[in-house]
């Protein structure tokens, strides 16, 4: 691990005034090797760190900032989660767990409980992702800004197989799969102080537009908080993750499915599926194959087939296809 | 020598328990009893250092601290395959905090060529992705870290391949250029000298220590009538032990002391000594915790060269750990395998033919061999085996618990199950027809009924689609035995017991059954023993593997005891007013057997003694009654069977197991929850292979994807399935302890049993490990 310098922030501004870089802009082969990144759980961080990727001169750290890791939630507003609650903090919410049932399982299945305890909510949206070929110094690959995607041909069994044409990595964050599923919005403040409110498709970005970056944050914007939407009382919601391990594993596939119901009727759906895309996919097909329909057996096993219909599985990974098959379908059925 | 007629128990309790009448050499102690009628030995025996373990207080090789200290690192190839031009160590001599930088001559642990590359060039050629160049010692790991950076490598990079197919054809490029060779090891790798090599393809090796092939096993075919007949693959396995590789070496000009986590203390020293040059006198090595070997801990290693040459030049300790992608690349790992195994047979059950013929890679070393298994587990009268290494770029493999047999199980006890459903025949039924052991009969029986096999339902019953299943599979292990093992016992007149070897614990608890057979011939109990181990400056003792360790050293154990204590009675006895012949211990006390009255306290009795201490050595008898091959191989099996009970969801291709009732047989059991604890061990290893664990090299790159313990599947806690491990008593009157290791034979029948449960559930066999999503949901659509 190289030796760098440490700041810890006890303002934004103060955080601002120190932050040279992104970490995505700073571990891309022509990035800014002397750099001043920010840090909140450190958790991909120090990952990024030693494994070489990353060499940051100076670490900011965000993780004391005042302010930054309340939460609030009331009826007509919905839930507020500053940027630095931990997913443990997530995990043990009641508010969370009653009212937004899919985002309580994704928390509930990400990581360890000792991560959990480390990982910010802000972190884990803006972390990178566990692609091998990404993760490794051996590879100069397409997802860091230059070279090939080495998956398309090559040890592809855990990578995308929708969307994949460019980049087969997928998303790490489970947590997303559940926040898009519920309209979540992501809260920026730039050095300026200004805000601004994307929605979960608009904050990531897919490496066909740009594979040096997963999200859209820039050197002078800070993740300051998630915003969930107000659910109606006939909302209800499911999520599976299947991991090759069950203990603790990143998700081969996962899928949150957040309704308004009518009786056994789906008024309004949403799906989203994780470890699909390299980025949190909404299926508007399983969608449209949903909405209005009763659930059951058909329609669910419909929804699923639909979601996959695009498929475009690699060597090693059309098993993924018949994973989400069947975990979609298991999701919509848990609706009712 | 004199000699005496002694009986010993024989057999297995509540079976066909019996005497057997042997003659021992005159200073062999009495016979024990079944262990029922033993005090410590036998019993639920805590481990004497599991507080040091579990509070920290245990000091590993990374816990090691030295005056003046320095910190090893090495340079690794970033190519499969090159040749080095030239190497410039310069910037790392001159960054600051460096004291010492080497680069390798030689490399040891791998294949070796007469006239290879190594001798054309001034380095070694690169054959795999992370071969070691280059080193460096600086005064803490960031330094070095960042001085290795800076050394430059001009390499000329080769034609590589790493993928075994792809290495067996004949346009492959070749990693050796001439026939090669690698000693055999302790540890099960290397292979038969000798051996041809055709393109990366070496061997066939036909012969064993059992013998070559028997009868003519096309004939037998002819005579069969139903043959099963199968391709098995088994993946390459890393060892992944939670303590990494590693060692710290002080070069000092008097002698050389290295500390190091390894299960050989006495192999890392004889390494150390021929590699430089150095009298045995003059090398102590020193392991007194160890977490985890495997097989791949029994030697010094590159990291341990490097580390004392860095010692040598700078004159400093050094300490020079892997790390966890190191350990990946590194580390070790049980070889693949592709196996075509064909079984004949006759209507009534009876094997009449079986053929074998495997490749593996066990990369640029050898040892890719599948093992005895198919040759002695079953009584065919027709028998060949041609097993071959294949070479490819990657990094040498390594004994891995019960090297070559874990792969060989997976086909033959596949096929034995395959060869049951064409017959028609309880799995188990035929097991009882073609296996003439007595333990595994009994270890059978004890299995089915526990895991309740009568419950069995045809392959692919189960209604829905998460289905369930029961498999069982059984193995063999050899009795290995090593004679050059000793062990001093030592007593203080303060009352204090120490016992002193150089075998070292590999982490099962080889100190506290050493306590305990001591504290049985002493009638002490075993916190009395200090047991004083992993130090070449006490007399030899075993290597921890091949299951030879408790089998080695409890005999001398108990024998330096039994003439210690004959020495004390000789010391006691006039003060007791008896003759030394009449007295016995019991409960810490010296009686004569002929008036209870006539006593002392041991403690007391050790206060008489002429000298401050009294110390007694042994080294291992020959067995009673000989060796089934003198001096190494015992008569009879470390037999296993094991039953597996498995979920399958047809719809994602995920298995889970459920249940493993693992029935075993070590001689005489020394401590229960030991041997269970290596029997969950063995059976959570053997599931990992089953299901998860899978080194994943990039074929295009020639780089493993998945080193670390994120993408390189380790199963964790919920993955483990609930285990009843089964302890059979198996008395063969053979040595004072009549006990037997236990650490190979747990892991080699699980992964087949979860295999064969696996077909149970799903009705379609699955031949590759690991048993995947993937491969079972392709398995469902090709069925």
């Amino acid at each position: 691990m190289n030796r760098f310098s440490w700041f810890d922030a006890t303002s934004i501004k103060e955080a601002f005034e120190q932050v040279t870089a992104t970490v995505s802009e700073h571990i891309q082969p022509k990035g800014p090797k002397d750099a001043a990144v920010f840090k909140t759980g450190g958790v991909d961080l120090l990952d990024l760190v030693k494994e070489g990727l990353a060499n940051p001169s100076r670490i900011v750290n965000i993780r004391n900032i005042p302010g930054l890791d309340e939460k609030s939630f009331d009826k007509k507003s919905g839930l507020r989660l500053g940027a630095n609650v931990t997913l443990a903090e997530m995990a043990e919410d009641p508010v969370i767990r009653e009212n937004y049932l899919a985002l309580h399982l994704a928390v509930n299945h990400a990581a360890t409980p000792q991560l959990r305890n480390m990982s910010t909510l802000g972190g884990n949206l803006a972390q990178r992702t566990r692609c091998w070929y990404f993760r490794s110094l051996d590879h100069e690959c397409f997802r860091k800004g230059t070279g090939t995607c080495f998956a398309q041909d090559g040890e592809n069994e855990f990578h995308a197989i929708m969307r994949n044409e460019d980049c087969a990595s997928v998303h790490a964050s489970s947590v997303a799969t559940a926040l898009m599923a519920f309209n979540a919005t992501v809260e920026i403040t730039n050095s300026k102080g200004e805000q601004k409110t994307v929605t979960m498709e608009e904050f990531f970005i897919h490496p066909s537009d740009d594979s040096r970056y997963e999200c859209i944050l820039k050197s002078d914007e800070l993740i300051t908080a998630v915003i969930v939407p107000p659910v109606s009382s006939g909302t209800k919601s499911a999520y599976i993750k299947q991991g090759a391990r069950e203990s603790y594993d990143w998700a081969i596939a996962d899928v949150a499915v957040v309704a308004e119901m009518s009786g056994s009727t789906c008024k309004k759906v949403e799906i989203v599926l994780g470890a699909a895309a390299p980025i949190p996919f909404k299926s508007m097909e399983a969608i449209g194959q949903l909405k209005g329909k009763t659930i059951n057996d058909t329609t669910a096993g419909n929804a699923a087939r639909a979601a996959m219909e695009k498929a475009t599985p690699l060597t090693k990974n059309g098993y993924k296809v018949d994973v989400f098959n069947a975990i979609i379908k298991r999701a919509i059925l848990q609706l009712v | 020598m004199a000699s005496k007629k002694i009986k010993l128990p024989y057999g297995i309790p509540g079976h066909n328990l019996t005497e057997i009448e042997r003659e021992v050499p005159v200073d062999e102690p009495p016979a024990w009893p079944v262990n029922d009628e033993l005090k410590v030995v036998g019993k639920r025996v805590r481990r004497t250092d599991a507080r040091d373990k579990v509070t920290g207080v245990a000091k590993y090789t990374a816990d090691i601290q030295l005056p003046g200290m320095l910190y090893g690192k090495m340079l690794r190839s970033p190519y499969p395959h090159a040749r080095i031009n030239s190497i410039d160590v310069s910037g790392a001599e001159s960054y600051p905090g460096v004291l010492a930088v080497h680069v390798f001559k030689r490399l040891v642990g791998m294949a070796e060529s007469q006239e290879s590359a190594d001798s054309r060039g001034d380095y070694p050629e690169i054959r795999f992705s992370g071969q070691p160049i280059a080193g460096v010692a600086a005064i803490n790991n960031d330094v070095a870290e960042e001085a290795i950076k800076l050394i430059e490598v001009d390499y000329q990079v080769l034609p590589f391949v790493v993928d075994i197919e792809e290495a067996m054809k004949p346009e492959s490029p070749n990693v050796y250029a001439t026939n090669v060779d690698q000693e055999e090891t302790g540890g099960g790798g290397g292979s038969d000298s000798g051996l041809k090599t055709q393109g990366n393809i070496r061997g066939p090796s036909t012969m064993s220590f059992y013998g070559g092939p028997r009868g003519d096993v096309e004939k037998g075919f002819g005579e069969s009538d139903v043959i099963v007949e199968g391709t098995y693959r088994t993946q390459v396995h890393t060892h992944s032990c939670m303590e990494t590789h590693g060692v710290v070496i002080d070069w000092k000009p008097q002698g050389v002391t290295i500390y190091t986590s390894t299960q050989a203390t006495r192999g890392v020293r004889d390494e150390f000594c021929a590699l430089f040059d150095m009298p045995k006198s003059r090398v102590r090595v020193i392991c007194e915790f160890m977490g985890g070997g495997f097989g791949s801990k029994h030697s010094l290693g590159n990291y341990g060269a490097m580390a004392a040459h860095l010692s040598k030049k700078s004159g400093r300790p050094v300490s020079l750990m892997l790390d966890r992608k190191e350990e990946h690349i590194m580390g070790g790992n049980r070889p693949n395998s592709i196996q075509l195994l064909k079984i004949g047979a006759k209507r009534d059950g009876k094997i009449v033919s079986l053929k074998q013929r495997s490749h593996g890679t066990a990369g640029v070393g050898l040892g890719a061999g599948v093992g005895r298994i198919a040759q002695v587990m079953y009584e065919s009268p027709n028998f060949m085996t041609e097993q071959f290494d294949v070479f490819t770029h990657t990094a040498p493999g390594a004994a891995w618990r019960a090297p070559g047999n874990v792969q060989g199980a997976l086909a033959l006890e596949s096929a034995m199950d395959e060869l049951a459903e064409e017959l028609n025949i309880d799995p188990v039924k035929l097991r009882d027809i073609n296996d003439k052991s007595e333990i595994r009969k009994v270890e059978r029986m004890k299995g089915a009924e526990i895991i309740g096999w009568k419950n069995r339902k045809a392959a692919g019953s189960d209604a829905g689609p998460v289905k369930k299943g029961m498999g069982m599979a059984q193995s063999h292990w050899p009795r290995f035995v090593d004679v050059n093992s000793t062990v001093e016992v030592r007593a203080f007149r303060d009352g204090s017991i120490e016992v002193r070897s150089g075998v070292q614990d590999i982490g099962t608890g080889t100190k506290t059954v050493l306590a305990q057979v001591v504290a049985e011939e002493l009638g002490l109990q075993p916190e009395n023993i200090s047991v004083r181990i992993g130090d070449t400056l006490f007399p030899d003792g075993a290597a921890s593997g091949g299951s030879i360790a408790t089998g080695a050293i409890t005999p001398p154990a108990r024998n330096a005891a039994y003439s210690l204590k004959l020495k004390l009675f000789d010391q006691v006895a006039a003060a007791l007013e008896a003759e030394s012949s009449e007295l016995m211990v019991a409960d810490g006390e010296i009686r004569s057997t002929k008036n209870p009255e006539k006593k002392i306290a041991f403690r007391d009795a050790l206060k008489r003694m002429r000298t401050e201490q009294l110390t007694t050595s042994a080294s291992r008898s020959d067995d009673y009654g000989g060796f089934r091959m003198a001096p190494w191989l015992a008569y009879g099996t470390l037999g296993s069977v094991q039953y597996a009970q498995v979920t399958v969801d047809t719809e994602t291709g995920f298995v889970k197991v459920d249940k493993i009732v693992a029935v075993h047989s070590c001689g005489r059991p020394l401590n229960i929850s030991q041997v269970e604890s290596q029997i969950n061990g063995g059976v959570i290893q053997g599931m990992a292979y089953a299901l998860y664990e899978d080194r994943v090299m990039d074929n295009e790159t020639g780089h493993q994807v998945n080193k670390g313990l994120d993408n390189y599947k380790v199963p964790f806690a919920f993955e483990i399935p609930e285990i009843q491990p089964v302890i059979v008593e198996d008395y063969a009157g053979r040595t004072s302890t009549d006990a037997y290791g236990i650490g190979e034979p747990a892991n080699i029948a699980t992964a087949v049993a979860i295999a064969n449960a696996v077909y149970n559930a799903i009705g379609v066999r699955i031949k590759e490990l690991p048993i995947t999503p993937s491969r079972v949901l392709e398995a469902l659509k090709n069925a």
